[in-house]
């Protein structure tokens, strides 16, 4: 069976996301998502135990766009950057339309002082779709962060 | 010499009787930490510790903090709420080492000294000796050696704790007013839809000021005004407790257009005109508590907030880490009765809410920038003028009046 699903193809597609992130390309950021998608950041502890709730939820690609507006014009936080290093996306289950996979993430954030710190480690939960047009696109994108704990502020998505 | 140094640095550390000044070095100085520890956190206060729905079943238990002091809360075999020290008569190290779990008695891993419900010491591994030889001394008394207790009391299903024995009664220390608020919305069982925790570089105290601080809100977080979540220009006003010690900061929503003219008239960043979100979905809500009031921060001194923005309910267990670090531990809820469309509501609001919440995020970087911003000082002095210099429950919220209320109550509890 051939499938849409490859291992390059996904490594590909997380490699632009993180890509677009880290390179403060953000207003391209939604476009990695379906237009009903769930993007949620939680932690390994609430996973767990089945608790729903995020530091983001976003059940819509709108949402996405809502967070990377108020993040350009209304919150406000020190100068910050990421740097994501992404794992070998697994693919767990798949058929024509739809894998879900899992992928090993950290990020390293780079503060105004030049402190460069891990920010958080963790595992992306998705199902990845392709649409029409071929393109790979996230229709969930679960941010399972291993530690509970957030220095100061998550302003930048992971 | 160096006398004479000490002299002029205890000098400089004065503090004038009054509240409309607060000297920088009370954010700054390992002597106060200390105190803080004994005469606050240790002393006739409550200490928020858990939900009693977070230990339901006897057995059932969590590891939290009083101040930085280790504890265990847990539901004896009667159903009674126990709490004391995670920390083992015999060398200090802790008894437990999950944040939650059940247990018939609690056993310190490093000797296996064994604990009850209660948090008497109940075994001492070897007390005989071994083949008769070693083991305690005959006349060590289990009953005199253990961790130290605390009283438990519980409102709206809120458990609290105090080391101290002549603590007044939580109805007393928090007042009439402030129990009707927590009831008000912690008024039928809670569910917990997640936990989060939040580390920020500054004092406590620069945290607890910030939450009970009804000015900045609407300068600082863009996000609440603009969406005419909160504006100071809405029905809204603080409750201040009698001492100081506790507040509410409340407002509704006035769906009629709002006049912006005192908010254009001072150009304030926060101000912007336009500003749509392309999914508004995020802010349907309900009137759940059938009044209108869309925003009910509480405060209970000396570290807890209870917040219930329009459907978010969150609970914040603020911990001192050291004097330029703290602990946020976020506890969000729902009600166990919630239908699916109201616990969809709830999880899309909480986007508002916690470290990367749209009108929270700030408050996790503001008492930072206030920490690194007064290092080198020691005589300077932050104003807490607005709204003149009482204390008194008022109808605005351009006022400072409940900061001034914490530092009345601390100043008392301090004997500073």
């Amino acid at each position: 069976m051939t499938t849409v699903f490859t291992q390059e193809r996904l490594g590909a597609l997380n490699a632009m996301y993180a890509r677009c992130i880290d390179n403060d390309q953000l207003e391209q950021w939604p476009d990695f998502f379906t237009e009903q998608c769930l993007y949620l950041i939680t932690n390994a502890d609430n996973h767990a135990a089945g608790m729903q709730a995020g530091m983001v939820y976003a059940d819509t690609r709108a949402m996405l766009q809502d967070r990377v507006l108020a993040m350009r014009d209304a919150n406000v936080y020190e100068d910050q950057r990421y740097r994501h290093i992404v794992g070998a996306p697994l693919v767990l289950e798949q058929d024509a339309t739809l894998a879900v996979v899992e992928t090993p993430f950290l990020v390293a954030r780079i503060m105004r002082d030049g402190g460069t710190e891990v920010f958080a480690t963790g595992r992306y939960l998705d199902r990845v779709v392709h649409e029409e047009d071929a393109a790979l696109k996230f229709a969930e994108r679960v941010v399972v962060c291993d530690s509970s704990n957030i220095d100061t502020l998550l302003v930048i998505p992971l | 010499m160096e006398m004479k140094l000490n002299d002029m640095r205890d000098s400089k550390r004065t503090w004038e009787p009054g509240l409309t000044r607060v000297p920088y070095w009370i954010y700054r100085d390992a002597g106060v930490y200390r105190n803080e520890q004994q005469r606050i956190f240790q002393g006739p206060t409550w200490n928020y510790l858990c939900l009693e729905a977070e230990i339901a079943e006897p057995g059932d238990y969590r590891t939290t903090f009083a101040g930085d002091t280790p504890v265990i809360v847990v539901r004896d075999e009667e159903g009674e709420l126990q709490a004391f020290e995670n920390r083992c008569a015999h060398r200090g190290a802790l008894i437990a080492l999950k944040d939650s779990g059940k247990a018939e008695d609690f056993t310190c891993v490093y000797h296996a000294w064994r604990y009850d419900l209660q948090g008497n010491l109940k075994g001492v591994a070897f007390e005989q000796g071994v083949n008769g030889k070693g083991g305690m001394p005959p006349d060590f008394c289990k009953e005199q050696h253990g961790p130290r207790k605390l009283r438990t009391a519980t409102v709206g299903g809120l458990v609290f704790g105090s080391f101290d024995e002549d603590v007044p009664s939580i109805e007393e220390y928090l007042g009439d007013t402030i129990v009707e608020k927590i009831e008000r919305v912690l008024s039928k069982p809670v569910e917990v839809l997640g936990r989060f925790k939040q580390t920020i570089p500054n004092n406590w105290k620069l945290y607890m000021e910030n939450v009970k601080d009804s000015y900045h809100a609407s300068l600082l977080h863009v996000f609440f005004t603009t969406f005419n979540l909160n504006r100071l220009s809405q029905k809204g006003g603080v409750i201040i407790s009698e001492t100081g010690a506790h507040h509410v900061s409340w407002s509704k929503v006035d769906h009629k257009p709002q006049s912006n003219s005192a908010y254009s008239a001072e150009k304030l960043r926060s101000d912007k005109e336009g500003y749509t979100l392309a999914d508004p979905s995020m802010l349907d809500g309900v009137d759940e508590f059938g009044d209108g009031v869309t925003l009910q921060i509480l405060s209970v001194f000396p570290g807890f907030v209870l917040a219930q923005i329009q459907n978010t309910l969150a609970i914040r267990q603020i911990l001192p880490a050291g004097i330029d670090k703290t602990v946020l531990n976020w506890t969000y809820l729902g009600f166990t009765d919630d239908t699916p469309e109201l616990r969809r509501m709830r999880l899309k609001q909480l986007n508002l809410t916690g470290s990367a919440g749209f009108i929270s995020m700030e408050d996790g970087a503001v008492g930072g920038f206030v920490q690194r911003g007064i290092a080198g000082t020691d005589e300077e002095l932050a104003i807490l003028e607005m709204g003149g210099a009482s204390i008194e429950t008022q109808d605005n919220r351009t006022t400072e009046a409940s900061v001034r209320g914490f530092w009345n109550a601390y100043r008392g509890y301090m004997e500073i």
